[in-house]
């Protein structure tokens, strides 16, 4: 057990940063500029919408626990899962990894800071922006959509009460605020990656976690478009009587469908890759052997984004899609597991006869890896065409999306969040809590998205508030996983905020790991390495090989000790 | 393209780390690819909707009319080799000049303007009138809102240009809105192709 640190109010009220305390509070709450200062400010809002979709998600569950719609009525429930969904995608997953490209980027590769640091404040104001306009949703006539995070016409063209702001009308504004507030993050992060590299950190000599943040931002720089475009259309149908996508007015649904499913599928490898991102830094640190495979792991990355921008009519194979263009995105859908199933075999080779330290960052990937694997084969069962038709619109997708957003990207989460903590904040995290987080959270989303997938081939149809009988024991597992899911969050919440605000105090280099971030002091000082950029002279992950990563690495050593 | 040495800021932006004029130029290409797959991205819901309506212009409309939207398609096209004049007359550094070719590039930019916003007022359809009506106003619309766009930014470094000592680090502003004028130029010619002379 380290000691803890004797905790002096004085340091919450001093005005310049204190390293190693919550200082400085205040600066978390303005237009601030330092990349490390939006990267926190990113992952604190967006856990707190971790929290809001949570809840939506046990009240969910608490009314599918008995087969009648008895706790909330039909319309509410469809309303529940659109803010579910919505709030967990653009105001969790999006904003809380932006927060990690924020804090890990800049110091993975030597730069001071993003390439364009005001831009990057005016990102991330944009976030609790439309956070509050997604949230008004609930308080407008009508109460918030209910067509889903996916928003199909024609269900998403109606206007039942005719006000002008209706809950539909407020989701396209948040979620075109979103799709604002992403491009400017990818324009800066790529700019970033591409321009602002250490001197000798070729391209592979890159962390993967920074390929795969550049691979995902690619894909938001193709992606996000053609869904804005997509946007307009659906508020001119709504609001201003066009007939894009209204059939009566000659219009074509698919054409939505179409222009959705052409983002939101890449959407999920913008989700996933900087994940993937995380399991490669992660499983050398704890296994003590260099990344199995480093440079195919690298191309892999961005064979994942030219795949995913080529298979997004997965979504359309029972909305009447042609049978030939069923086939293509069949074939295509199944090549993008050659890429991934790489990455996988490259992690397995990692940890082959390493030497496994159990910490809790190394167990939530674990778990993600263990977890991902199964939703891959799931996710295999869903690109061939017949099984998609038979189990399109069950549970079984429900079952499989969420093994992988939740029980994958989640996982992620958690894990780059105990690994990074100690460098960023300047505390150590509580190892016990931690393992309780993991231990409750395992348990918990295998109980709560196993059964969904049974349910599913038994064919229970999602997005209902009641359903037949027969599919009650599934449910009430589910759910009973759902509300551990929600007990499994405490210990993480505890953890966290007891720990920055008198956990013992973090070396430099607490898991021995190796990269550029990890030769700074804990936290960074606000420029990194400012006018003393280390020269980079071999590979990420050299562990066991006794090279160092810079030239003259002791003296970068020494110079942070002494700043610290 | 000039026989002056390069301006010492330009080294260190060559060199990435330190000059932020190379960052701005990079971001903003990045930018305008983004940009662009909008416009793809509306294209190609044009030309879906083109091939798969029944019934594509709306009763009672003929088609419409060439002569003008020609007449005034060729000022904002040939204004991309006026914008050109004025970059190079930045280059070197002869700076009444390249103010005029910049003022003259605006201009056609709002002779453009005008010319659209006249047609708009005389077309016997409006926004609401089936799929036809709401791709034309959208996507003329759309990219009217551009060339708004790239006048005021063209006016901001206008401004810019009566700043002592604002081009010592560069001309990366310049060049980033002289690239916005020609991807808007190019996208206008996309445009009157598919909505003006496809048939």
């Amino acid at each position: 057990m380290s000691p803890t640190i004797p905790f002096d109010p004085r340091v919450l009220r001093a005005p310049h940063p204190v390293p190693g305390a919550p200082d400085n509070w205040r600066r978390f709450f303005s237009f601030n500029t330092d990349a490390k200062v939006i990267g926190i400010q990113y992952i604190a809002v967006s856990l707190f919408f971790l929290l809001v979709g949570g809840l939506l998600a046990m009240i969910m569950r608490g009314e599918l626990l008995t087969p009648p719609a008895d706790l909330v009525d039909p319309t509410v429930y469809n309303g529940l899962y659109t803010m579910h969904g919505t709030v967990m995608l653009f105001l969790f997953l999006f904003p809380v990894l932006n927060g990690f490209n924020n804090l890990l980027i800049p110091p993975m590769i030597g730069a001071p800071d993003m390439a364009f640091p005001r831009l990057n404040a005016a990102a991330f104001w944009l976030f609790p922006v439309f956070g509050v306009i997604l949230m008004l949703s609930f308080l407008v006539p009508g109460g918030p959509s209910g067509s889903g995070w996916w928003a199909y016409p024609p269900v998403s063209t109606q206007n039942p009460l005719g006000h002008f702001i209706n809950g539909q009308f407020l989701w396209i504004l948040a979620v075109a605020l979103s799709g604002v507030s992403s491009i400017m993050g990818a324009v800066n992060f790529c700019t970033t990656i591409i321009r602002m590299r250490a001197p000798g950190m070729g391209w592979f000599r890159m962390p993967i976690f920074c390929w795969t943040a550049l691979a995902a931002q690619a894909i938001q720089l193709c992606g996000l478009p053609v869904l804005t475009a997509g946007a307009v259309m659906l508020l001119f149908d709504l609001s201003f009587g066009t007939s894009f996508f209204r059939p009566e007015g000659g219009g074509d649904p698919m054409l939505y469908q179409h222009f959705f499913w052409f983002y939101s599928h890449p959407a999920v490898y913008v989700m996933v890759l900087p994940i993937f991102g995380v399991f490669s830094e992660v499983f050398p640190v704890y296994a003590r052997k260099p990344l199995f495979g480093y440079h195919v792991v690298a191309i892999a990355s961005f064979a994942i984004t030219f795949l995913s921008l080529i298979v997004w009519v997965h979504h359309m194979f029972y909305s009447g899609t042609p049978q030939w263009m069923r086939n293509v995105f069949m074939v295509t859908t199944m090549l993008i597991a050659v890429p991934t199933g790489i990455k996988v075999f490259a992690w397995l080779g990692t940890l082959w006869r390493g030497k496994l330290r159990l910490t809790t960052p190394m167990l939530f990937c674990l778990g993600g890896l263990f977890n991902f694997i199964f939703a891959g084969i799931t996710g295999i069962m869903l690109a061939t065409v017949p099984v998609d038709i038979h189990v399109g619109n069950t549970y079984f997708v429900v079952g499989h999306f969420h093994t992988v957003i939740f029980s994958t990207i989640t996982y992620g989460v958690f894990a780059a969040i105990y690994h990074w903590f100690p460098k960023f904040t300047g505390r150590m995290t509580y190892e016990g809590l931690g393992q309780l987080h993991f231990v409750l959270t395992f348990l918990g989303s295998q109980l709560n998205f196993l059964p969904m997938h049974w349910a599913g081939l038994m064919g229970m149809p999602r997005r209902v508030a009641s359903y037949d009988p027969e599919f009650a024991g599934a449910n009430v597992l589910a759910s009973l996983g759902a509300f551990l899911l929600g007990v499994a969050t405490l210990p993480f919440l505890i953890n966290i905020v007891s720990s920055w605000a008198r956990g013992a105090k973090a070396p430099a280099n607490p898991w021995q790991a190796i990269g550029l971030e990890w030769l700074l002091p804990s936290p960074p000082p606000a420029e990194n390495f400012g006018e003393h950029v280390p020269v980079v002279i071999a590979g990420p992950y050299g562990y066991g090989l006794g090279r160092d990563l810079v030239e003259d690495q002791e003296s970068v050593v020494q110079r942070s000790l002494q700043e610290a | 393209m000039t026989t002056l040495p390069a301006p010492p800021a330009a080294d260190a932006a060559a060199n990435g780390q330190h000059g932020h004029g190379g960052h701005n130029l990079t971001g903003f290409v990045l930018f305008l690819c983004s940009e662009s797959l909008i416009f793809l991205a509306f294209f190609a819901g044009y030309i879906t909707f083109k091939l798969s309506s029944p019934v594509w212009l709306p009763p009672g409309v003929e088609g419409l009319e060439l002569r003008g939207p020609l007449l005034y398609s060729v000022v904002l096209v040939s204004s991309s080799l006026v914008i050109v004049l004025a970059e190079r007359a930045l280059h070197q550094r002869r700076l009444v000049a390249f103010r005029c070719w910049w003022a003259l590039t605006m201009l056609m930019g709002a002779v453009f303007l005008y010319g659209q916003a006249s047609e708009w007022l005389q077309l016997p359809f409006a926004l609401g009138s089936g799929v036809f009506g709401g791709c034309f106003y959208l996507l003329t619309g759309f990219h009217g809102l551009h060339v708004l766009t790239g006048i005021v930014l063209m006016a901001l470094m206008l401004w810019r240009s009566f700043r002592p000592g604002n081009y010592d680090g560069g001309e990366a502003g310049v060049a980033s809105v002289a690239l916005f004028w020609h991807f808007v130029d190019v996208i206008w010619v996309v445009l009157f192709l598919l909505i003006y002379v496809w048939r």
